[in-house]
C-alpha cells in the first residue's frame, strides 16, 4: 500500500485514526458543552444554544447591570519613563519663578518646616502628577487645591521640573535613623504587601512614586491612612490604598518614623 | 556510523554547559529562599536569576539535546550521512547568538519576566528575539530531519523506518507545530510592546498562546528520553524490544494527543470558556495512554532481558537484571520519578483537583520531577551512552557514573517531595522571599530547607556529570564500533504505511489544535477593549 492510499476510508488505519479522535472529540464536546453546563444547578440556561455559548466562553455583558457610578473623580495622568526627562534650562528658570508662591509652605529651598512634603530634588514626574491631580480634583487639599486650581499644563511642567532640579538638602529631621521597619524591606508577602523600597526607591524605583526620605512624619502618616480610608484615591490602580489598607496602624507608624528619619541624600539618582 | 561527530558533541557540549549553569542559579535560589538561606533584599535579583534558570532550561537546554542527538539518530539509525550539514552548523550557531542575545538583557536585569514570559511584563525586545532565535535554529533542525528521512525513503522505497528515527522525526515534526504558540506571542503580541510600536497587550489571549506551546513542549523534552527508552536501554542491557509497533504506537498518539490539551495550565483564566477547559482536561487524561504503553512495552523488554540471563519466577526475573549498569540504573529511577511525577499530573489535569494547588509549589515541584528528574536522568543516559562514539574514547568512571545517577535520583526526590507538600499546604510559586518567623508558614520551614538541600544534591551530581563527560575527552582511545539501537522481538519486515509515516498524525495533530484553540483564540483576537497597559521592567 503506497502513501497515496494513506488518506482514503479503504485503508483501516485512516478509519481508526481520524475515527476514534472524532469520536473522542464529539463525547467530550457534548459533555462539556451541554451535560456538564446543565449539570449545575444554580445556573439556568433558556436553551441548548445558551448553555453551548456560555461553555464557549462567549463574551457577553449582563444587559441590566449596570457599571457603578464615579462618584469622585479619579486620576487621568499618564506616566512614562520618559515624562519630564530632560527639562531645558528656560523651563527650570520659569519654575523657579512660578515657585515664589509655593515657598511659605513647602520652602524657599523647597525644604519644608511645616509638614508639608519636601520637594527639592522630588522626581518630576511625582510633581507633574500630583499637581495634575489636584488642579483635576482627583486629589482633594483645602490649602493645595486653591493653588493648583489655576495652573496650565506648561506651568505645571515647568515647577515639576525646577524642583526636580534642586538639590536635596538635609531635612528637617530631629530624630536619629531609625533601623529598618519589615515592613519596609520585606513587606508583608502574606498580606499582598510589597516592600515600601520595591516603588519608593531604596530597592528599586518606579514611575510616579515618589522617594520618601526625610520626609515629615505627620504628613507621610495621614496620607498612609487617606489611603487606607478612601480618602485619597489618586493612585493609579488602587495600587497605594490597597497596601494601606493591609497595613495595622503600628506599620503605618513604623514606616513613616523610619523615612522621616532619612537623610534625603541616600536616595539613588535615577537618571 | 557517525560522520559528523564535532557537530553532535558541539551540541551537547553546550547543552550541558548552559544546564551547569542554570543548574548552579537554581541551586542558589532554592537556598537564598529557604530559612537557611539570608534574605537578599532585592527581590529582583532572584527574578533575574529564575528567568535565566527558566530560559535555559525550557527552551536552550532540551533543545539542543534533542538536536544533538537527533542528528546521531539520523545518521547512526539510517547509516547515511547527515545532508545539510552546513544547514545543521547554521542552526547551532543561531542557538549560541540567540542564547547570547537572551542572556545579555536578563542579566541586566532588563528582562526579569521569567521564561514563560508573563504579559503584561514586558522585558528588552533582544531577550524575546534571542528566544525567537533559538526557535528558528532548532526549526532548521526540524526541516534536517524531515529532509535526511525523505532522502533515505527514496534510496530504502517502502523499508519500515528504523524506529529510533520514526520516533525522533515525530518528536521534530511535535516541536515545530508546538513552538508555533509561542512565536505567534512573540511575532505578533511581545514584540512590538518591547519594540515600542505599541503600549498595551490582550495578556489573555497572551496566555492562551503560551499555553499551546506550553504543555506540548514538554513531551518534545520528553521525546530523547522516550526513544532512549525503546531503542537505546533493550540493548544496553542485552534485551530486545517487545514491540515494534506498540512503540510506533505511542509515539504517534504523543503526536496526536500532545497538543490539543495546553488550556489546563489555564484552569483559573476567567477568558476560557469552560467547556473548552474540558475537553482540553479530556485529551490531557489521553495522553496517559502513550505513557502507559510506553511503561507496558519497557517492562516486558527488560523481562526479556532478565530471562535471556537466566532470571525466573513471576517477579524472580528482577534480580537477574544488571543493575550495575547505568543504563539500568538511569531507566529505573526515571521510571520511579515519572511514576510519582504522572500521578501529581493527573491531579494537574483535573478540572477540580487543580483548583487545591493551582499557582503553588506543588507545580513547580511536579515539573521539576518529571523534567529535572524522569527526563534529564535519561539525558544522562544518553550522553554516556554516546560519549565513546563520539570521541572514540572509553568512559573508566563507571562507579562514578553510578554515584551521579544515584544522587541525581536522591537529590531530585528530596528537592521536590518537600517542593509537592508545601504547595499542599498552600505556599504559592514565584516568590522572591518567604517570611519563615511568621507563624502561618513557620512549620513550612522544615520541608523548605529539605528541599534547598536537595538543590545542592543536584548541584554535586551535575558537576560530577560534567566531570565524567570532559574525563572522558582524554581517556584512551578506544573502538566503540559502530552505534547501534535495540532491536525488537519481530524486527518489522514491512509497516503499514500509516505506521511508517508521519502525515496523517501531523494532520490529525493540526485539525485538532483548530477544534480546540480555533474557536478561543479567534474570539479573544477579535473581542474589542481586553488588552491592558504593558508594565516594562527596570522602567523607572
Amino acid at each position: 500500500m503506497s502513501a497515496h492510499d494513506l488518506f482514503t476510508l479503504g485503508n483501516r488505519h485512516f478509519r481508526i485514526g481520524v475515527g476514534v479522535t472524532a469520536a473522542i472529540l464529539i463525547v467530550t464536546a457534548i459533555t462539556g458543552f451541554i451535560v456538564l453546563p446543565f449539570a449545575q444547578p444554580w445556573v439556568q440556561f433558556a436553551n441548548v444554544w445558551d448553555a453551548i455559548c456560555s461553555a464557549a466562553g462567549v463574551p457577553q455583558r449582563a444587559a441590566n447591570v449596570t457599571a457603578p457610578e464615579q462618584s469622585k473623580r479619579l486620576s487621568e495622568v499618564v506616566l512614562t519613563s520618559r515624562t519630564l526627562s530632560r527639562p531645558s534650562q528656560e523651563a527650570i528658570g520659569r519654575g523657579a519663578t512660578l515657585a515664589q508662591r509655593c515657598a511659605i509652605c513647602h520652602g524657599p529651598t523647597g525644604i519644608s518646616r511645616a509638614d508639608s512634603p519636601n520637594l527639592a530634588g522630588q522626581y518630576a514626574a511625582v510633581i507633574y502628577k500630583e499637581l495634575h491631580d489636584f488642579r483635576s480634583g482627583a486629589r482633594t487639599n483645602a490649602v493645595m487645591s486653591p493653588f493648583a486650581v489655576n495652573l496650565t499644563d506648561p506651568e505645571i511642567a515647568d515647577l515639576s521640573n525646577y524642583y526636580a532640579y534642586l538639590p536635596r538638602l538635609p531635612a528637617y529631621h530631629p530624630t536619629p535613623q531609625l533601623p529598618k521597619p519589615n515592613i519596609v524591606i520585606y513587606g508583608a508577602p502574606m498580606r499582598g504587601i510589597a516592600p515600601c523600597g520595591a516603588c519608593h526607591g531604596s530597592l528599586d524605583n518606579k514611575t510616579g512614586s515618589p522617594w520618601l526620605e526625610g520626609q515629615s512624619e505627620a504628613y507621610m502618616k495621614a496620607q498612609l491612612q487617606a489611603f487606607a480610608s478612601g480618602e485619597r484615591r489618586n493612585d493609579i490602580s488602587q495600587q497605594m490604598r490597597n497596601i494601606a489598607r493591609a497595613m495595622t496602624p503600628q506599620e503605618i507608624e513604623a514606616a513613616a518614623a523610619y523615612y522621616a528619619s532619612q537623610p534625603s541624600d541616600v536616595v539613588k539618582a535615577v537618571d | 556510523m557517525l560522520a559528523n561527530r564535532k557537530l553532535i558533541l558541539a551540541h551537547f557540549w553546550l547543552a550541558f554547559a548552559v544546564f551547569g549553569f542554570a543548574l548552579t542559579l537554581g541551586a542558589w535560589q532554592m537556598f537564598i529562599r529557604s530559612p537557611i538561606g539570608t534574605w537578599l533584599s532585592n527581590p529582583e535579583l532572584y527574578y533575574r536569576s529564575l528567568t535565566a534558570h527558566g530560559t535555559v532550561m525550557g527552551y536552550v537546554f532540551p533543545t539542543l539535546v534533542a538536536m544533538g542527538f537527533g542528528y546521531a539518530i539520523s545518521e547512526s539509525a539510517l547509516e547515511q550521512r547527515l545532508v545539510g550539514v552546513r544547514w545543521a552548523w547554521a542552526g547551532f550557531w543561531l542557538i549560541v547568538a540567540g542564547s547570547i542575545m537572551a542572556m545579555v538583557p536578563i542579566a541586566l536585569g532588563r528582562a526579569s519576566v521569567l521564561y514563560t514570559f508573563y504579559p503584561p511584563l514586558i522585558g528588552n525586545v533582544f531577550y524575546y528575539l534571542g528566544v525567537v532565535l533559538v526557535v528558528v535554529g532548532s526549526w532548521i533542525w526540524v526541516a534536517l530531519m524531515s529532509v535526511n528521512l525523505r532522502v533515505w525513503r527514496k534510496a530504502h522505497p517502502g523499508a519500515p523506518v528504523p524506529l529510533a528515527m520514526f520516533a525522533n522525526v515525530a518528536g521534530s515534526y511535535l516541536w515545530a507545530w508546538t513552538a508555533v504558540g509561542a512565536a505567534l506571542e512573540l511575532l505578533l503580541q511581545i514584540i512590538p510592546v518591547a519594540a515600542g510600536l505599541k503600549n498595551t497587550i490582550d495578556a489573555g489571549l497572551a496566555r492562551v498562546f503560551f499555553s499551546w506551546t506550553l504543555h506540548a513542549i514538554v513531551y518534545f523534552w520528553l521525546m530523547p528520553t522516550y526513544i532512549a527508552y525503546y531503542t537505546i536501554v533493550p540493548r544496553a542491557i542485552g534485551g530486545r524490544v517487545y514491540s515494534d509497533s506498540m512503540a510506533r504506537i505511542s509515539f504517534i498518539l504523543f503526536l496526536v494527543v500532545a497538543m490539543p490539551i495546553g488550556m489546563h495550565h489555564t484552569f483559573a483564566d476567567p477568558q476560557v470558556g469552560a467547556g473548552f477547559k474540558f475537553v482540553h482536561s479530556a485529551f490531557t487524561a489521553l495522553v496517559a495512554l502513550p505513557t502507559l504503553l510506553t511503561v507496558f512495552t519497557i517492562c516486558a523488554s527488560i523481562e526479556i532481558a532478565a530471562r535471556l540471563r537466566g532470571g525466573r519466577g513471576m517477579f524472580g526475573w528482577t534480580r537477574a537484571l544488571p543493575w550495575d549498569n547505568p543504563m539500568m540504573l538511569a531507566l529505573a529511577f526515571s521510571f520511579v520519578m515519572l511514576g510519582f511525577g504522572g500521578a501529581g499530573g493527573l491531579i494537574n489535569m483535573s478540572y477540580q483537583l487543580d483548583a487545591s494547588i493551582h499557582n503553588t509549589q506543588w507545580i513547580t515541584g511536579h515539573f521539576h520531577l518529571i523534567f529535572g528528574g524522569a527526563i534529564v536522568i535519561m539525558y544522562f543516559a544518553i550522553a554516556y551512552d554516546l560519549w565513546p562514539h563520539l570521541t572514540g574514547r572509553e568512559l573508566i568512571d563507571i562507579r562514578l557514573i553510578r554515584t551521579q545517577l544515584w544522587l541525581w535520583f536522591i537529590g531530585m526526590i528530596v528537592t521536590t517531595f518537600p517542593w509537592h507538600w508545601v504547595g499542599i499546604l498552600g505556599m504559592p510559586r514565584r516568590m522572591a522571599y518567604f517570611d519563615f518567623g511568621d507563624p502561618a508558614i513557620a512549620p513550612q520551614a522544615l520541608s523548605v530547607t529539605f528541599s534547598a538541600i536537595g538543590g545542592f544534591i543536584l548541584l554535586t551530581s551535575g558537576i560530577m556529570f560534567i566531570v565524567v563527560l570532559a574525563r572522558g575527552m582524554r581517556a584512551p582511545l578506544v573502538d566503540a564500533g559502530p552505534y547501534r539501537f535495540a532491536i525488537a522481538v519481530h524486527q518489522p519486515t514491512t509497516v503499514p504505511v500509516a505506521l511508517n509515516t508521519h502525515a496523517l498524525w501531523v494532520a490529525l495533530m493540526i485539525v485538532l489544535t483548530l477544534t480546540n484553540y480555533g474557536y478561543p483564540i479567534l474570539t479573544l483576537a477579535t473581542t474589542e477593549g481586553t488588552s491592558v497597559p504593558a508594565v516594562y521592567v527596570g522602567a523607572q
